[in-house]
């Protein structure tokens, strides 16, 4: 038989016994359903926590320094890996940014400085973070707002900082909203803060006393340090070479206006060098601040290197690869992909029991079309020996009880996914309720994707095969001469 | 009416064929070693008491049961050594059943009831249309065609059995007790229909009943059965009056 009137035939059959059928289809979308809903919330929970993990730029991220660097990462090298080592440098983290998979390479840029607010003195580490620092977890309750631009002169202050230039307590706000930004410390925003840092000139351009860098001034008030300082930093004596790469130190100030006060630094990395005070890359390169490693690598204006450079790649899945790829360039990469792994294994762990327990409805249901297409060989016991008795074969015979089962597992299915989808969406809304009352912001703990739908109307499909297995089977064996003497 | 003309299509040839059925400690000998030829086109009544074995030697031609021994052959091929699939292939193109009760599907309109073998032929659906009007046209009945058999009467039923059985256009028909659920009238309004298949069709025709009267006007050739075996092969001639009837 032709599979178009097998299915008429199916159909046709399922509508003589409309409601045993539909009850029977009832029970597989109530199997389906619970499903459906286990799993969603299931993946719905991993999402979450992936998302929140990723915003917190641990599991994204590589750290790169020079091999000879003599932090976490290479510590305790010996001289052979200082020997290969190359430096960080603008080309370095020009290739590292092409690599496959790397969204960018941002290099780190960091130092304790002084600051002035009201006249008064503050001490702080500042960050340069590129404008893509705005996704991360720790601006998500910013107070205030990003960075207008990536050269914008403008700071986010982070909010211990923030009390202690408004000369509070530290921990004073954290009644009303622990660990995010007070309302109380809105007064901040908009105001400006001195900030002094040294920039490096060469020491070409010193006659001139022109820095070159518009918007920023000297400071003739404060004792000038500008000391000349022809830093060959690795010890060899002053040739022709080493002054062509010599610079100065320039003391200066600049003015920044504060935009944002958040909780938290959001390179968690970090212990004691979180910073207080983070302001727009850009504008941070653009200030020609001198650094740590400009001392250690010396080096002129145009060949600066890098401490740190902090590679963002486009999935943590990319990790590994990225982080190989720059081993492979000479340099040490380092990152916490293992928690995210562990992570990944748990939540497969939990979708699995969720799944059983969900399957188990399913399970039941299947028995339910066990039942009923028994009830059907019994009912249409002539009805078969007519077919059979008209040229149907066997397979004829068999094929069509599996229609029939296959029908009720693919509408139980579409009814389960819908109901299953419902479920997800409520307890969803209603979790939501009970986060807003505990002034808690929203979450989606529930994903329905599109997987999750087809492998459900499959497994349903499959289950409802395997239970008209029996059925199909008996149908076909059964005798057309005793099937059309039966009353 | 016009003489039958005998063909080589639609022969059957029965070898000491045997249908035994155990029931406890005892063997129920329904066909017991029957052996007769039947050649292309022929009128065949075969005629006996209630379990003399007449219907079961009439499945075992269908195809709808298998010999215990001895064996079948239609048209020189023997039904013993088809497989189950080859067999419902056979009974699909090669055989028409009618039988006594019927046998329509309730569910399904009249349309639908002769629909169903050309269904299970892969018939194309433009063509099973034609063909189902024209089986029914020939019993009479095209106007019913929407009607589910419970709105028809005993006798129109067994038209649109015997259009289901013809929509095939198979070379043999089978009837058991094709009239048994009728009154006198309508069953001999179904056996001149089975007789004009025989006769303009040049179908085979297997005729199981118990009334010798019945089958003697249409019947070319009497089998009497008893006990499951063949008592009597007799040739029917055609009576006095009733000139150009059977063979």
């Amino acid at each position: 038989m032709k599979t178009p009137d097998l299915l008429e035939l199916a159909a046709r059959n399922l509508r003589e016994s409309v409601l045993r059928n539909s009850l029977t289809t009832l029970g597989i979308g109530v199997g389906v359903a619970s499903l459906v809903a286990m799993l969603s919330l299931g993946v719905g929970l991993q999402q979450l926590a992936t998302r929140r993990l990723e915003r917190t730029g641990l599991f994204d991220t590589v750290m790169v320094t020079r091999r000879d660097f003599g932090g976490f990462a290479a510590r305790g090298r010996s001289a052979a890996a200082a020997d290969n080592s190359r430096t960080l440098d603008e080309n370095a983290r020009r290739e590292i940014s092409s690599l496959p998979g790397v969204l960018e390479a941002v290099p780190d840029l960091r130092m304790m400085t002084q600051m002035r607010f009201d006249d008064k003195p503050h001490r702080a580490m500042v960050a340069a973070i590129p404008m893509s620092a705005r996704d991360r977890e720790a601006f998500e309750n910013i107070q205030g707002s990003f960075f207008s631009s990536s050269s914008a002169a403008e700071a986010i202050v982070q909010k211990r900082f923030a009390e202690e230039l408004l000369g509070r307590a530290p921990g004073m706000d954290e009644t009303s909203n622990p660990g995010g930004p007070s309302p109380t410390l809105q007064p901040l925003l908009g105001k400006e803060l001195v900030m002094y840092y040294a920039e490096r000139v060469p020491a070409a351009n010193l006659p001139n006393g022109k820095p070159g860098i518009p918007g920023t001034s000297s400071t003739p008030s404060r004792p000038s340090k500008a000391t000349t300082a022809p830093a060959p930093a690795n010890g060899t004596e002053a040739g022709a070479d080493t002054m062509l790469s010599a610079f100065s130190v320039v003391p200066h100030t600049r003015s920044l206006r504060m935009v944002g006060i958040v909780a938290d630094d959001p390179d968690t990395l970090r212990g004691l060098g979180r910073a207080r005070v983070f302001i727009p890359l850009d504008f941070a390169q653009g200030l020609q601040i001198i650094l740590p490693s400009d001392l250690r690598d010396g080096g002129g204006i145009s060949d600066r290197s890098y401490t740190q450079l902090s590679v963002r790649v486009r999935n943590s899945r990319d990790v590994p690869r990225v982080e190989d790829s720059i081993h492979r360039m000479g340099f040490s990469a380092f990152s916490v992909l293992d928690a995210s792994r562990n992570l990944q294994r748990f939540f497969t762990v939990l979708d699995l029991f969720l799944g059983i327990f969900g399957s188990l409805a399913l399970a039941v249901a299947s028995l339910g079309i066990v039942n009923t297409l028994v009830m059907a060989i019994l009912e249409r016991r002539r009805e078969i020996g007519i077919l059979k008795a008209l040229g149907a074969s066997d397979s004829d015979v068999k094929k069509l009880f599996f229609a029939e089962a296959g029908a009720m597992g693919i509408v139980g299915g579409m009814l389960g996914v819908t109901m299953g989808w419902m479920i997800g969406k409520v307890i969803n809304a209603a979790t939501n309720i009970y986060l807003h009352r505990q002034n808690l912001p929203s979450e989606t703990f529930w994903s329905v994707p599109w997987w999750l739908v087809l492998g459900a109307l499959g497994f349903s499909l499959a289950v409802s095969l395997v239970s008209g297995l029996y059925p199909a089977a008996r149908a076909a064996k059964l005798d057309p001469v005793k099937a059309l003497r039966y009353e | 009416m016009t003489a039958t003309t005998l063909t080589e299509s639609g022969t059957i040839r029965t070898r000491e064929i045997c249908r035994h059925y155990t029931m406890g400690t005892s063997i129920i000998r329904a066909v017991d070693g029957i052996s007769f030829s039947v050649q292309g086109g022929e009128f065949i009544a075969l005629l006996g008491s209630s379990g003399s074995g007449k219907s079961s030697l009439l499945n075992l031609i269908a195809g709808l049961d298998r010999p215990t021994a001895g064996d079948v052959q239609v048209d020189g091929r023997s039904l013993a050594d088809l497989s189950s699939e080859e067999l419902a292939r056979y009974r699909r193109h090669s055989v028409g059943i009618v039988f006594q009760a019927f046998n329509l599907v309730p569910s399904m309109t009249v349309a639908e009831n002769v629909e169903l073998p050309l269904r299970l032929a892969e018939t194309e659906r433009r063509e099973r249309t034609n063909r189902v009007r024209d089986a029914l046209d020939r019993v009479g009945l095209s106007q019913r065609l929407a009607h589910r058999p419970g709105e028809l009467s005993g006798g129109e039923q067994q038209r649109v059995a015997l259009a289901r059985a013809l929509v095939n256009s198979p070379r043999i028909l089978l009837a058991d007790e094709p009239t048994g659920n009728l009154d006198s009238h309508t069953g001999m309004e179904i056996m001149d229909l089975i007789r004009d298949c025989n006769r303009r069709l040049g179908m085979t025709v297997l005729l199981v009943t118990h009334e010798r009267a019945l089958a003697e006007p249409h019947a070319g050739r009497l089998l009497f059965l008893a006990d499951g075996k063949l008592v009597a092969d007799r040739p029917n001639p055609p009576r006095p009056g009733e000139s150009g009837e059977g063979q």
